[in-house]
């Protein structure tokens, strides 16, 4: 048997084994159950208020199976197992969970910018807009600058013309270097200077004796800021004593990038865990961490 | 070593899930001890006097979930135990469920018994475009941006709001951010110039980013799902009902944390032996 017909032949067995596992668990008689979402009606005050359905747990009075969230869990369970699929090799499951991925964020955020971006700064201002009268020129122009500006950035979809979309853009380069060129100087230059102006000898609260773990702290604070900066200062040769002191700025650096992956792997890994605990919790009911269901037997 | 120079690095994925399923199967719990960046935020928000007003600005999407919603709602549980008054916002267009839900589920859910009214107990300001220009406008006008709540009642209507005029009028702020705009954009518009107290709950990622601000420039940090761990030890420890396990979410997530974390130094160290060790006849050493 050639391996990729065995590998053929595994998959089929995990295919089948798990489905029995999903019948059993969702589907036959006595079976603990699995991915079944319920609600009750929300309590309401006020008069006139839409009813709504809130989570509820299975044994509570009023709670109902709610079809469209538990067709929920299941879709968002499939959609990661999906994903995760890819870890073992590239397949259309994953492809189709990736375009429904694409798809979903691109109509999201189109649909978001409508009715949070163009409704309430640009339609809602123009329609109380009193044409033809001279009232509120000054609000007119703050409304209608960006609309001129948007339908020249537009313009770039024709087939002449262009060069017209460069205008705005120039507006927006120009105003975005400006904004961004104040707030780095003050928070992450000057301020970023100040915080490195701190004692080397720290004194305890009651003005006896020093702290020597802050005086360290301290020291070695400035020694990194100090070797690093020599590190990247090329005007002289990294040699001799100066090339020591670059070499330590190459060891800060070094351990600042280990830290950084060692930050992106925790957070890697919190993303896994949530998502096993979704599976693990609302899909397979195999663990009930926040006590959503009454226990197996109550 | 042979198998090791050429092991297929799918028995590695198999081997990183079950060090992060085995222990949520298991439900084990590791223990935390909050560190000092972390006991500067709680200690801010405790030290508040009641009905304080703490802006919450959810600069974070569905993909950073799981690592920021434990951190948000320790947040808000803490608020909500001190009476403080919050204004709720996201910079993030994906980031409007995430102050929906913490409204509805924890200040609305788990402390309805409370009776916090929206508009005076807190307001859902939503989502505004603009990233950092937002931050911008409301350091000066909070109403050039947000005229209304998310509801679109006018924020002079309501009770929390009718005497804010910018951010100088709150007594902390708070990002809990993945990215950009979030935290960086935070302190650059809002806590530099403006002098404001920031408290900032941040991804992994993005945590290496924000301690140059410490101490000046921000109060303190929650570094991803381990700062979140230690702000509900921490919480738990002052208010002794949020020390159960449905409270503490990344508590909970600390043990898959751990194993997977030893199964990496365990990789790496037999990563190296390999690496070093003779390749057989004519292979290098």
């Amino acid at each position: 048997m050639s391996a990729s017909s065995r590998e053929r032949r595994l998959w089929w067995l995990i295919f089948l084994v798990s489905g029995l596992f999903l019948l059993w668990r969702a589907v036959l008689p006595g079976g603990p159950g699995m991915a079944r979402m319920y609600v009750k009606p929300a309590v309401v005050e006020g008069e006139g208020a839409a009813g709504e359905w809130v989570a509820a747990r299975p044994n509570e009075p009023g709670a109902l199976i709610s079809p469209a969230r538990t067709i929920g869990v299941w879709v968002a369970a499939l959609l990661t197992l999906a994903i995760f699929s890819f870890l073992y090799k590239d397949n259309p499951a994953y492809r189709l969970a990736e375009a429904v991925m694409v798809g979903v964020s691109a109509a999201y955020f189109m649909v978001a910018g409508f009715w949070d971006g163009l409704v309430p700064k640009l339609f809602v201002p123009l329609s109380r807009m009193q044409w033809g009268t001279g009232a509120d020129v000054g609000r007119s122009l703050l409304t209608l600058t960006p609309l001129v500006l948007g339908g020249m950035l537009l313009w770039r979809l024709l087939p002449k013309g262009g060069w017209i979309a460069r205008w705005p853009l120039a507006f927006i380069v120009g105003t975005y270097a400006g904004i961004r060129l104040l707030s780095f100087l003050e928070a992450d230059f000057v301020s970023q200077i100040r915080n490195t102006i701190v004692p080397l000898l720290v004194r305890n609260p009651d003005g006896l004796g020093f702290d020597l773990w802050a005086s360290v702290r301290n020291g070695l604070m400035l020694g990194g800021v100090l070797s690093c900066l020599a590190y990247f200062f090329f005007s002289l040769d990294h040699r001799g004593a100066y090339g020591r002191v670059a070499r330590v700025g190459v060891w800060y650096l070094m351990i600042t990038f280990g830290a950084s992956f060692a930050f992106t792997v925790m957070g890697r890994i919190a993303l896994l865990a949530a998502r096993l605990e979704f599976l693990f919790d609302d899909w397979l009911w195999l663990i009930d961490p926040l006590g959503k269901r009454p226990p197996p037997g109550a | 070593m042979r198998w090791l120079q050429t092991i297929d690095r799918r028995w590695i994925f198999l081997a990183m899930l079950l060090a992060v399923a085995l222990p949520q199967l298991l439900q084990v719990r590791v223990p935390e001890k909050p560190t000092p960046l972390v006991l500067n935020v709680f200690r801010k928000i405790e030290e508040l006097p009641e009905g304080s007003r703490v802006l919450i600005s959810f600069d974070y999407s569905p993909s950073s979930d799981g690592e920021l919603a434990p951190m948000a709602a320790a947040l808000v549980r803490h608020c909500c135990e001190k009476r403080h008054r919050m204004l709720l916002l996201t910079l993030w267009p994906d980031g409007k469920p995430m102050v929906e839900r913490a409204i509805s589920r924890i200040i609305q859910g788990e402390y309805a018994s409370l009776g916090l009214q929206p508009g005076r107990d807190f307001v859902n300001l939503g989502y505004k475009p603009g990233k950092e220009v937002v931050i911008k406008t409301i350091a000066t006008s909070l109403r050039a941006e947000f005229p209304t709540d998310d509801g679109g009642t006018p924020l002079d209507d309501l009770p929390l709001t009718a005497e804010l005029t910018n951010l100088q009028d709150l007594d902390l702020l708070i990002s809990i951010s993945a990215g950009f705009p979030g935290l960086k954009e935070w302190v650059q518009y809002a806590a530099s110039p403006l002098n404001l107290p920031l408290a900032v709950g941040a991804t992994a990622v993005q945590a290496p980013q924000a301690y140059p601000y410490i101490p000046r420039q921000l109060l303190g940090i929650l570094a991803a799902v381990k700062g979140a761990a230690e702000y509900e030890v921490a919480l738990g420890e002052q208010y002794p009902h949020l020390a159960t396990p449905q409270k503490q979410d990344a508590v909970r997530r600390m043990a898959p944390q751990l194993s997977a974390h030893l199964l990496i130094i365990l990789l790496i160290v037999l990563g190296n032996v390999a690496a070093l060790a003779p390749r057989g006849t004519g292979g290098r050493s």
